[in-house]
């Protein structure tokens, strides 16, 4: 079982502040913008980057948190899960909603999420950004904004650790242990 | 979760608490412009209601509804149920249609049970007969632990008629199960001695048994039973166990009184009391769409 | 060979005859209708007994055969191949047909479809009242011109003491037995079960010991006055069984029976809500089953009664509250006893039923349970000819049975119309191999012959 790092916590730090010149540049500013970090790390990436944007602009960007479980596809066959909260900071119409997640895969929860967003109200237009993309998508889904672009195998596991729940900052490429090891 | 609801007592205090966290989640539900969810798309449920209760059907509706479930109603007026088809009979036929999940009310203790003999989707039970009606027992549980913050440690009095109750029954065992300490007040007639054995203290004394607890339960009494002899006139059961303005005053600050409905209005319960700012009937009724949102949701995922 | 007034003997079997206090191996020689000899020695066909235990034709005291008016359920014949099966020679079938069995024409009809099928013999029970409404005596004297000698609205408690009182009384005109179905309706409104924990827990309206209790009190003190004969049907409680042991100490004129149901089964059945296992009086609690096991045991209680009340599989597949009461029992009833009853041979004890603890030995020895069976139900009717002795010139109403032989019970696999045992997929131990009714095999190597 190999475990090794890819993003240690300057990486990160780096990627979130170049990531908030990006949503500036494209957005031209930060008016109407409103992050939604999706439960359950990219919640405390949209604080980090919704900060980053107020010390650029100096304007204070809403960043919200939304929970996609009942939106999810994998119902029926994994059951029902835990449920997690939804807050939106502001009203979503006419806004910009930039969607924020750690790792983007296979773009499923980014399906949901977006079906969940425009549950709520109907925003001018939907972006994401990312602090890793993957690959392997199964859906036609991209990011706008990427931390890191990380090409990985499918029988890997990309782990993100956040200093708000894990101590530390830092993104790391696990093997996933052969079925028949000992 | 389990794969039937059909007692209180199916469920283990663990999957209470998962009932009622997972029900918090769902409340969000109801504050949004769209006030609906895919979760349960594609899955069919039967609200197979024996007896007239569009209260309940209502709340379970809403509740289908809102999952994105498709939703038939077989009520017991103006289809083959009326007609005199055996519950066997339509319970096969349902099962011929292929439904997921069957949401069954009836007047015969017992009857969600036997129909779970006779399909294979999930059955929740809405109220059989005086036995059991699991869901208003766990959206009381629900409001109760909104209002104060917690069950355990808790002191309830369920007042009336236990014997024909079956939101007595279901409420009591809940109440139990999660650490709340129960006493049942009524007349000997009403409140059965077995009850003991449910856990749940006995007093026919309400006026001794106020000052002392947080939770007032009130159970609605019907004149029938008057007609039957279990007390002698309303007027005296209302003396008694009623619950009106000197009674409310007697309950300690923070108490919070429930009544499943509808209330018999000048019996168990007056307008003062289901008015007051403590008596959180409305909200019960809130609460029960996110709580039956909650069950359909644990109940019918995964492939077991 | 003419095979029905052939000569049968059943050699090696243990023969137990409370009647005439027999219990030991012989052979037993039938010829025609009637015993020829009891001993040793063989003529004719040689049937190997060597195991089986060969007593008197059992005799139910309460049966429903259902006919006229329920044939869905079941038929006079169906319901006496069933008691063949079951190792019964004769049944008292209860007189809540349709039309009810108040007059003689119905008695009749019951009698010749009875000799018609040939199973077992019949004694039919006539009704206390017209119609069983509890308000009219019905003609008891017509009735009796036809052997009727036992008077029963069962099904239906005659709620007036008044009318209990005088049917008790004119009843003695042919020493004729009332029988009454102890249940005091106004304390039963909306009975669905025994009233206990376990009532209050399912939520179904309970039907308390006291119901039957007020009631027995009511009729032994009645019969007593009287010097009248009472009956007890379906003992079901405790208590019941205290108030006719100390009536029959104080010299009053009542006999009892109990079901094998209430020997072997508690109201903790009822928790599945399968209406198979609704009857009246319903099933109670440990307590009781094991007070109607002393109650057999020390001769309270003087026969079993299976009170076989068929009804057909849509009555009993609904709702509890809708289902009607009742269970089968003919071809269950030496089964249940043996397994339940009685110890093994070899000394072990019989199985644990429902009723759970058992201490060492069985409630009963072999010979009380034939006398339960046999013995003491055809004595305490007058069924003449039935339930030994079995000694030479006797009527030849016989059975042999397996009390070693284990088996399961299968609710689809019997004579019945209908199928609503309370014991499918229970296993037993006791099996019926022949039944004889005056010499003619009715039932052969397990077989009802048709």
């Amino acid at each position: 079982m190999g475990e090794r790092q890819v993003l240690a916590a300057t990486d990160v730090t780096r990627a979130l502040k170049r990531m908030a010149h990006e949503v500036l540049e494209r957005n031209k500013g930060c008016d109407d913008l409103v992050l939604m970090g999706i439960r359950s790390r990219g919640v405390p990436l949209a604080d980090r980057l919704a900060a980053n944007l107020e010390a650029i602009e100096g304007t204070a960007v809403p960043a919200g948190s939304l929970d996609v479980t009942l939106y999810r596809d994998d119902y029926a066959q994994t059951g029902p899960r835990p449920l997690g909260q939804t807050s939106f900071p502001a009203d979503i119409d006419g806004k910009v909603v930039v969607l924020v997640d750690d790792v983007l895969y296979t773009g499923r929860t980014i399906r949901a999420a977006m079906d969940a967003v425009m549950d709520y109200g109907r925003p001018t237009a939907i972006q994401l950004a990312v602090l890793v993309d993957r690959g392997h998508r199964e859906l036609p889904i991209r990011a706008d904004y990427v931390g890191k672009n990380l090409p990985t195998h499918t029988d890997q596991d990309v782990r993100v650790h956040l200093v708000e729940t894990d101590d530390v900052d830092e993104v790391t490429v696990v093997d996933r242990q052969r079925a028949d090891a000992p | 979760m389990i794969t039937h609801l059909l007692s209180i007592d199916d469920l283990t205090p663990e999957q209470i608490t998962e009932v009622l966290d997972t029900a918090a989640g769902f409340k969000d539900v109801a504050l949004r412009p769209i006030k609906k969810v895919p979760t349960l798309r594609g899955r069919t449920i039967c609200n197979l209601f024996y007896e007239d209760s569009t209260r309940t059907r209502i709340s379970f509706e809403i509740a289908e509804k809102r999952l994105s479930a498709d939703v038939i109603n077989f009520s017991a007026k103006g289809s083959s149920v009326s007609k005199g088809e055996s519950l066997k009979d339509t319970a096969l036929t349902l099962q011929a249609m292929g439904v997921d999940a069957i949401v069954i009310r009836h007047s015969a203790s017992g009857a969600p049970q036997q129909l779970t003999g006779w399909v294979d989707a999930k059955v929740l039970n809405a109220g059989d007969g005086w036995h059991q009606h699991p869901t208003q027992a766990l959206l009381d549980l629900y409001t109760i632990r909104e209002r104060l913050g917690r069950l355990e440690g808790l002191r309830a009095a369920v007042v009336g008629d236990v014997v024909h109750s079956r939101v007595a029954r279901s409420v009591v065992r809940g109440l139990v199960a999660m650490g709340v300490e129960v006493t049942v007040v009524g007349p000997p007639t009403l409140v059965p001695t077995s009850v003991e054995t449910w856990g749940a203290t006995v007093t026919h004394d309400l006026d001794e048994t106020l000052p002392k607890i947080d939770v007032l339960y009130l159970l609605r009494v019907q004149s029938e039973r008057m007609h039957r002899q279990f007390f002698p006139s309303e007027r005296e059961y209302a003396r008694l166990w009623g619950v009106g303005r000197d009674r409310l005053d007697k309950l300690p600050d923070d108490a919070i009184v429930l009544h499943p409905g509808p209330m018999n209005r000048g019996v168990e319960i007056t307008a003062d009391v289901a008015d007051a700012p403590n008596a959180v009937i409305a909200e019960q009724v809130t609460n029960g769409i996110a709580v039956r949102m909650s069950c359909l949701y644990l109940m019918l995922g995964g492939e077991a | 060979m003419n095979a029905e007034r052939s000569t049968i003997t059943f050699t090696g079997a243990r023969v137990v005859d409370p009647a005439s206090g027999r219990d030991e191996v012989a052979d037993v020689i039938v010829s025609g209708d009637r015993i020829i000899a009891v001993g040793n020695g063989s003529d004719g066909l040689r049937v190997d007994a060597h195991g089986l235990v060969l007593t008197p034709g059992f005799v139910d005291l309460h049966v429903h055969l259902r006919q006229p008016g329920r044939e869905d359920a079941e038929t006079v014949a169906s319901g006496t191949a069933a008691a063949a099966a079951g190792g019964y020679t004769a049944v008292c079938p209860m007189a809540n047909t349709d039309p009810v069995t108040d007059h003689a024409g119905v008695v009749e009809q019951v009698l010749r479809l009875a000799r018609e099928a040939g199973h077992a013999d019949v004694y039919p029970v006539g009704a206390i009242t017209r119609g069983l409404g509890g308000e009219e005596l019905a003609e008891m004297g017509a009735m009796a011109a036809h052997g009727v000698r036992c008077f029963s609205d069962d099904g239906v408690p005659v709620r007036s003491a008044r009318i209990m009182r005088r049917a008790l009384t004119y009843a003695r005109t042919w020493d004729a037995i009332i029988c009454n179905h102890a249940e005091e309706p106004d304390l039963t409104e909306g009975a669905q079960m025994h009233e206990g924990v376990l009532s209050s827990v399912l939520g179904l309206g309970g039907w308390p010991r006291e119901a039957e209790e007020v009631m027995v009190s009511r009729d032994l003190i009645l019969a007593h006055g009287l010097g009248a004969r009472l009956h007890v049907p379906h003992v079901s409680t405790a208590g019941t069984v205290e108030l006719i042991r100390q009536a029959k100490a104080r010299g009053t004129r009542v006999t009892a029976e109990a079901a094998p149901h209430h020997f072997s089964l508690t109201d903790d059945v009822v928790r599945g809500y399968d209406p198979v296992y609704k009857v009246n009086p319903p099933l109670r609690t440990k307590a009781d089953v094991l007070a109607v096991r002393e109650g057999l045991a020390d001769g309270t209680i003087d026969a079993i009664a299976t009170d076989h009340a068929p009804h057909p599989p849509e009555q009993k597949e609904q709702e509890w509250a809708q289902a009607p009461p009742g269970m089968l029992g003919l071809e269950t009833a030496l089964a249940i006893t043996l397994t339940e009853l009685v110890g093994q041979d070899d000394g072990t004890s019989p199985s644990p039923g429902a009723a759970g603890d058992r201490s060492g030995d069985g409630a009963l020895s072999l010979s009380q349970a034939v006398a339960a069976l046999s013995t003491n139900p055809a004595r305490s009717r007058g069924i003449a000819g039935h339930g030994g002795p079995i000694e030479p010139g006797a009527h030849a109403n016989l059975v042999l049975f397996d009390p070693a032989r284990r088996w399961t019970i299968q609710a689809a696999v019997t004579q019945s119309r209908s199928r609503n045992t309370p014991y499918a997929g229970t296993q037993v131990r006791g099996k019926i191999v022949h039944t004889l009714l005056r010499g003619r095999f009715t039932c052969r190597d397990g077989e009802v012959v048709r």
